[in-house]
């Protein structure tokens, strides 16, 4: 205080306010000679550094992550990303259940992407075992894949939305996602952690009315598409919070392991669905958007694309989808059950359960020993990747050739994505550490299994 | 797996209560059995390319099945192949996709760490796989060059108790900091663990809340 007034009080020859005429008007550059001492004697901590503890449980860190965060000032000098909170010991218990009961454990590991978690599964059991699809099940399981894509990148957009404040993104997200869980529902039964993909095919087929729906749902997306873009991509609010922030670039990607929209917006087009295609993806026409910015500005912007390409696929998987079986026709893997739509829910159909109870001996005993024991995987290890919603999801199989599986390993790409949150935040200010975390779009059910 | 294995809603030993598929079970798990050369596809450059850059000892054996490749490697020499897989113009092996754990009890060394590697070059994936005992589980950690190996290593130990020399901040990451014993060994039963609550409540495992017997 006892500057200020020297310097009101002093001419233009002051030591510690020179002024200069400009066409704005006088100009004072107040630098140099003993301020630090005199502010630091008001302020002795003024340089101190200071630890913030964010989360678990805090409405902005995208689920029970916890960040420890090194504070000087505004700016982040150091942030450790805390998880394990959600740890749930899925891979220890996939090891005492049946291969087809792993499909109910590790569809509940990412639960915004369940759909991807089982297809992953059960391609390295289908692997292991050496057995081949049908068609009509691989198309179904890349339809309910990519609409699992748009649901999972709906509320990534919809959760950066609520953190940043954009609140009605966040209700159209939700809202938009609700349609896709509907579909889900018509088609397995259950909105979320469905066990749909089972090794040899799927639970059950598509029935017409999911079909009727997913037409419906592929007029009515690209209008809320456009929707979005209109209410964020030209939202100067919008490009201030999220360019130029939360930065990585493609060394930083690869040398920490980031796969998934975060990669492709800083500019390499590596998406499995093309680099090593499975379930037949090198065979439909899509886009793979990149972005080179490397900043949350082009994540967004490369998961908005994602899911227009993804409605693209839907719509010629729908226009290929023939009439078929969808499980393999081995009796020894396909479930026995024949499953409807009872009054009670979903269940046996009662003409299957008249049959093996009434009619056949042999297949209630073949029923009950494939429900109780399972079928048995000869043994050996494969590692298969699929392109999840957050980059690539691999599951690490091993079989000792018999019913359970002996190690089952998730890659896990929010586990691996959130090492990124120090490279993105450090240096940076404290409110663009939740632009750099939400941009990572991590689920930590999936990242803490 | 171990016969003295106890799980979730007492199953023990195998769960094989109906001899579906005869009641022996093999131990197809107890050794490594590597494939003779050729090997198909570019799994003979690649394994020619580093044993041309390595220490020829560093190569254990290759095994290639289901068509994917796998070099058993030294434990020692792990750091020096992943350079090598990384940094040499014909392998070029960019992304370490995954580093995880096995535990084969029945093996002398028992804890085989697995690492995925993927060249984006090349579009190749390989396997490399290190094995280490229990009385001396120590891996040279590949931090330095695959960074994202840093979380992969911290589980791999928090769930197998594999330590890896050099890592520069070996904690558990998923289990609770004070946690005793390592879950993903195939001596660590499932269940059994109460849930706890403040003030000393706690509710008994789902195991012990229920006799199915």
């Amino acid at each position: 205080m006892s500057a200020e007034t020297t310097h009101e009080t002093t001419t233009h020859e002051d030591a510690y306010a020179q002024s200069r005429d400009t066409t704005e008007g006088k100009v004072f550059t107040v630098t140099g000679g003993d301020w630090d001492t005199v502010v630091g004697g008001h302020d002795p901590i003024s340089d101190e550094r200071l630890v913030v503890n964010m989360g678990p449980q805090h409405p902005s860190t995208h689920g029970v992550l916890r960040l420890v965060v090194e504070m000087e000032g505004e700016t982040v000098r150091e942030l450790r990303p805390v998880v394990g909170y959600l740890h749930t010991g899925i891979e220890k218990n996939t090891e005492f259940r049946t291969w087809t009961q792993g499909t109910t454990f590790v569809t509940r590991a990412d639960y915004l992407a369940p759909i991807f978690n089982e297809t992953a599964y059960c391609l390295a059991v289908e692997k292991l075992l050496g057995v081949e699809v049908p068609e009509r099940a691989t198309v179904i399981r890349v339809i309910m894949m990519e609409l699992n894509r748009i649901a999972s990148h709906l509320v990534g957009l919809a959760t950066t939305g609520m953190e940043l404040g954009a609140l009605s993104m966040m209700i159209y997200g939700f809202r938009d996602r609700e349609y896709i869980l509907d579909i889900f529902e018509l088609a397995s039964g259950l909105r979320m952690n469905m066990a749909y993909v089972r090794p040899g095919g799927l639970a059950q087929d598509l029935p017409d009315e999911a079909i009727t729906k997913i037409r419906e749902f592929l007029a009515y997306m690209p209008g809320c598409l456009k929707d979005y873009d209109r209410l964020l991509t030209g939202n100067a609010i919008w490009q201030d919070r999220t360019q130029g922030v939360a930065y990585l670039d493609v060394s930083g990607c690869l040398a920490l392991g980031v796969t998934g929209p975060v990669l492709r917006a800083a500019g390499l087009p590596w998406d499995l669905r093309k680099t090593m295609p499975y379930c037949g993806y090198e065979t439909y026409d899509f886009e793979v958007p990149t972005h080179t910015g490397a900043d949350a500005w082009g994540r967004y912007l490369c998961r908005l694309e994602e899911m227009r390409q993804s409605l693209r696929i839907v719509e010629q998987a729908l226009d290929r989808l023939e009439p078929g079986p969808t499980m393999v026709e081995d009796k020894k893997i396909a479930w026995p059950a024949q499953l409807s739509v009872g009054g009670d829910g979903m269940g046996n159909s009662l003409s299957h359960v008249r049959r093996i109870m009434g009619q056949s001996m042999e297949s209630l005993i073949h029923h009950f020993k494939l429900v109780t024991e399972g079928f048995r995987v000869p043994a050996g290890q494969v590692y298969v990747p699929i392109e999840a919603p957050r980059g690539e999801l691999g599951v690490h199989l091993v079989s000792d050739g018999g019913t359970r599986p002996y190690r089952m390993h998730m890659r896990e790409p929010s586990f691996i994505n959130l090492q990124a949150v120090p490279a993105v935040a450090e240096g940076g200010l404290l409110a663009d550490v939740i632009v750099g975390g939400a941009s990572l779009d991590p689920v930590m059910g999936g990242c803490d299994r | 797996m171990k016969n003295d294995d106890k799980g979730l809603f007492g199953v023990r030993g195998t769960g094989d209560t109906s001899g579906f598929g005869g009641l022996v079970r093999s131990r197809p798990l107890a050794a490594v059995v590597p494939t003779p050369p050729p090997y198909g596809g570019y799994f003979d450059e690649v394994v020619e390319t580093l044993t041309d850059l390595v220490d020829p000892e560093s190569v254990h054996a290759v095994v290639v099945d289901r068509g994917e490749l796998t070099i058993h490697v030294d434990r020692d020499h792990i750091a020096q192949v992943c350079r090598a897989m990384r940094d040499d113009e014909g392998l070029r092996f960019e992304l370490c996709n995954s580093v995880s754990g096995v535990d084969y009890p029945d093996q002398e060394a028992r804890f085989h760490v697995v690492y995925q590697l993927t060249s984006m070059t090349y579009r190749r994936t390989v396997r490399l796989e290190v094995s280490v005992s229990l009385a001396d589980p120590h891996v040279p950690s590949v931090t330095e060059v695959y960074p994202t190996a840093d979380w992969q290593e911290r589980e791999t130990y928090d769930m197998f108790g594999v330590v890896f020399d050099g890592h520069p901040n070996l904690t558990r990451i998923l289990m609770p900091d004070d946690w005793e014993g390592y879950p993903q060994r195939k001596d660590y039963p499932l269940g059994g663990i109460p849930v706890e609550y403040k003030n000393d409540a706690e509710i008994a495992p789902p195991d012990e809340r229920r006799a199915y017997k």
